[in-house]
């Protein structure tokens, strides 16, 4: 039986991972001497860090049955608090911004908890739907609605976390750049996603996350502070936002306060494809991986076909419904065996 | 012309793994009521599915009327002239009652429907069934359960059915609902309409049926008159053995008080209530439904506020404020509703099994997966119970097993004082059982253990003490040993009488 469940899970994981290699197939066929490059496949690490973070606290959220609909602008906020620190008070150490950075969205995701479970507010979705709004405003105020820019402004060393590459290796004779390196926001990625796996799957507290997501009342009923876990999700959720936000710095080298108001979507979107349930109590740090990557290589091929932004949208709204109708369809192929079984 | 309306010949289902139905056969005579029980699992429901076309059998035939039919879906079953009232009602709470009796199958006049023909049959319907007060432009969620039954039957007899199929109708209907409905039964008995009458309450069958088919493990056991059976055949035809002891209480030593309540109050709810449960007993709540004995253990479990009052365990004065402070008391509260309150259903048995003590099975803030392990295989053993695996999702077990796993969740904390809410209703009699069994070895133990229920059978036959209470009273408690410990006496307190 154990054998037989986990067959069944690397079966899901399969499906989603399957149609991420032949996404990529698509393209390697298509654009030949374009996709399959050394050079595109980091950018497009690059260009998934941003998502992939936000989308790690986005699952908490979705596996408690909630929604963090304000990881965008808080990870908008995150960036801007540090352009108006190096722009207005002239602080340049990397780890002072990105604490403050990672506090401020800390902050704001703990107020998403405090509201969802102090207010007895309905559904988090009327919570942080208010505090997207909020956030955004905040973003705007602080920058008077204007772009920073980080670059030249002595803030190099928290750059490299979004922009930077590690194992770079260039020609000697000609200084032609042979390996471009693996980001450092990949890497980030990649460590957080690890944390979160043990997290999820071996800490008590991971897995309460889990039991409140599948039955709230029962789980305070054995004793399991139901309230509190909800606003741990909802600050780590503010806080990978943060991460998020960090990254930024080096990626986009600008605080706009407009910026990022696809990311709440695209993250929703990567934890979804990736096999987590708005009904709570599913869901898994890998998918996730998996969603974001799909999402990322969909932009990036797209991209690089010359496909105009209309036509990206088109299809990435598209493949969020193709995947969710394949999950439905396996479930209910599988509730089908299972009722078959128990009868 | 055959004897029977709707006959089922050594019909065989399988399903992956098990045989559902074994050469089962039933006979059902044009206007008789002919009750069906079984244990949970018997294979009733996969019966039900037979008759109403959503199971195709692998072998045996299906008569009506004495004509061969297949039914390959539930149209045709539907066609022919057998109807199934489920014990979940199938009712648009927000459409009114015309809308819910010819849901599927509309009268037109054109493109339109023709309201008014649909309302005079639907109006007919009810009052053929002794219910023409209900309105049928009224919208189904204002009406009570019990009319919402017969909205149900009304769609039922608007179709001219020749068999209604009715699975538990009664499971969650009041004592006048109850009569009511066992009236329009009658009355449909009366207009020649044979009743499939699916029941686990035993006194009900002797009031309405005329035959009983009893089955186990998907076969036929026996079918005969109603005269002919008495509730032990019945029980013993149902689990298959001599139930000697369908309560098997044994006694342990009775200790120090370990749970007292001193004029708990809650406004509206709770009045003054007070009682003391010793160690190494059982200490059972009587009380009709709503007497205030789940609101007395849940206040007393930290699960809803109290306004006043004094909680002592073992002698001393505890403030508990959430359930998590009750648990570090080492009580225990198993709540009535198992699946809504007990379990986290999509997860598996293992995580349901620790549940309420994560910490005490964590080194640091990681799980020790050994000792989950170790102690989940301890619980399904000690237990019994039956699953694959500890992997497997706790909604795929049966009933009895998943209560099992509630207890085991408790047994896990290590507690000393086990509320026990119903703790066996909706499970078959085998489960019971063991669960009775498990109360045992506990006061034998030494622990404190307190059951409340609605089985009057049960509470005497496994109590020490009997605390009766009524509209959030307490009003009485009465000793094992004393002469008030019978029925009559608990059910008069129960209804407000005074005992001297």
């Amino acid at each position: 039986m154990k054998k037989n469940t986990s067959a069944k899970e690397l079966l899901q994981k399969l499906g989603t991972l399957l149609a991420l290699f032949i996404l990529i197939a698509i393209f390697c066929i298509t654009m030949p001497d374009k996709f399959p490059k050394v050079t595109n496949v980091m950018n497009i690490l690059k260009q998934a860090s941003i998502n992939c973070l936000i989308a790690s606290g986005m699952l908490c959220c979705l596996i408690t049955a909630g929604i963090d609909l304000s990881v965008g602008s808080n990870c908008v906020l995150c960036t801007c608090t540090i352009g108006v620190l190096v722009q207005n008070f002239g602080i340049t150490n990397p780890v002072l911004l990105a604490i403050c950075g990672l506090a401020v969205s800390a902050l704001a995701g703990f107020i998403n908890g405090t509201l969802l479970t102090r207010l007895d507010l309905p559904h988090p979705f009327v919570s942080t739907m208010g505090m997207k709004n909020v956030l955004w405003g905040l973003a705007l105020v602080i920058t008077g609605s204007k772009s920073i820019g980080f670059t030249n402004t002595g803030v190099d060393s928290l750059m490299w976390i979004g922009g930077g590459s590690i194992g770079t290796i260039r020609d000697a004779a000609t200084n032609k750049v042979t390996f471009p390196g693996i980001p450092v926001s990949f890497i980030l990625v990649i460590v957080v996603f690890i944390l979160f796996d043990i997290f999820l799957k071996k800490s008590a507290l991971g897995r309460q996350i889990y039991c409140v997501g599948g039955n709230a009342e029962a789980a305070r009923l054995s004793g399991i502070p139901s309230k509190n876990v909800l606003t741990f999700v909802y600050t780590l959720s503010g806080f990978m936002a943060g991460m998020a936000g960090v990254v930024s710095v080096g990626r986009l080298a600008s605080a706009n306060g407009n910026a990022g108001t696809t990311y709440d979507n695209d993250a929703i979107a990567a934890c979804i494809v990736g096999g987590a349930s708005f009904t709570g109590g599913k869901g898994t740090i890998w998918g996730t991986l998996i969603g974001a990557m799909i999402m990322a290589v969909i932009r990036n091929g797209l991209n690089l076909a010359g496909a105009s932004n209309d036509i990206q949208y088109i299809v990435i709204g598209a493949v969020i419904i193709l995947a969710v109708t394949i999950d439905v369809v396996r479930n209910k192929v599988e509730a089908n065996a299972r009722k078959m079984a128990a009868q | 012309m055959s004897e029977y309306v709707v006959e089922l010949k050594n019909i065989t289902k399988r399903f992956p793994g098990v045989v559902a139905l074994k050469n089962m056969s039933i006979g059902i005579r044009p206007g008789e009521i002919h009750g069906l029980i079984g244990e949970n699992g018997a294979g009733k429901s996969t019966l039900i599915k037979v008759l109403t076309g959503v199971h195709s059998p692998e072998e045996g035939e299906i008569f009506v009327d004495g004509q061969k039919v297949v039914f390959k879906n539930p149209v045709q079953s539907r066609e022919a002239g057998i109807a199934c009232v489920y014990q979940e009602l199938n009712i648009v709470k927000q459409l009114p009652v015309t809308d819910n009796v010819f849901m599927g199958r509309a009268i037109k006049k054109g493109f339109l429907l023709d309201y008014p023909r649909m309302h005079a049959e639907a109006e007919e319907a009810l009052k053929t069934l002794g219910h023409p007060e209900i309105d049928v432009k009224m919208e189904c969620g204002k009406l009570g359960v019990g009319q919402q039954q017969m909205v149900e039957i009304a769609k039922a007899v608007s179709l001219d059915a020749k068999l209604i199929i009715m699975d538990e109708p009664t499971s969650s209907l009041g004592k006048e609902e109850i009569a009511q409905l066992m009236e329009t039964v009658r009355g449909l008995k009366a207009k020649g309409v044979a009743i499939l009458f699916v029941s686990h309450k035993l006194e009900e069958l002797f009031e309405l049926c005329d035959r009983v088919t009893v089955m186990r493990d998907g076969e036929h056991i026996v079918t005969k008159d109603i005269s002919e059976l008495t509730e032990d055949s019945l029980i013993t035809a149902m689990v298959g053995r001599t139930l000697d002891n369908l309560y098997p209480k044994e006694f342990g030593v009775k200790g120090d008080v370990w749970l007292e309540a001193r004029n708990l109050n809650e406004a509206g709810v709770l009045h003054d209530v007070s009682f003391q449960a010793h160690a190494g007993q059982i200490t059972g709540f009587a009380g009709l439904v709503g007497a205030g004995r789940t609101e007395t253990m849940r206040a007393i479990f930290g699960a809803d506020k109290l306004d006043s009052g004094e909680i002592y365990v073992k002698g001393e004065k505890v403030t508990i404020k959430n359930p998590k402070d009750a648990i570090k008391r080492k009580i225990a509260f198993l709540t009535e509703d198992r699946k809504g309150q007990g379990l986290v259903l999509s997860l598996d048995v293992r995580t349901n099994l620790i549940l309420a003590n994560m910490k005490g099975f964590s080194n640091g803030p990681f799980l020790d997966k050994a000792r989950i392990e170790k102690s989940g295989q301890e619980n399904v053993e000690a237990l019994k119970i039956k699953t694959p695996s500890l992997d497997e999702v706790t909604a795929q077990l049966s009933g009895g097993n998943q209560q099992k796993v509630v207890i085991g969740k408790w047994v896990n904390i290590d507690a000393d004082i086990f509320i026990f809410d119903e703790p066996t209703r909706g499970i078959d009699v085998g489960a019971k059982i063991e669960v009775y069994r498990v109360m045992n070895d506990m006061v034998k133990a030494g622990k404190c253990v307190i059951m409340v229920s609605s089985e009057l059978p049960e509470i005497l036959a496994m109590s020490d003490h009997v605390v009766v209470m009524r509209g959030g009273r307490v009003m009485a408690n009465v000793d094992r040993d004393t002469p008030h410990f019978n029925s009559e006496d608990i059910m008069k307190a129960a209804w407000g009488g005074e005992l001297d």
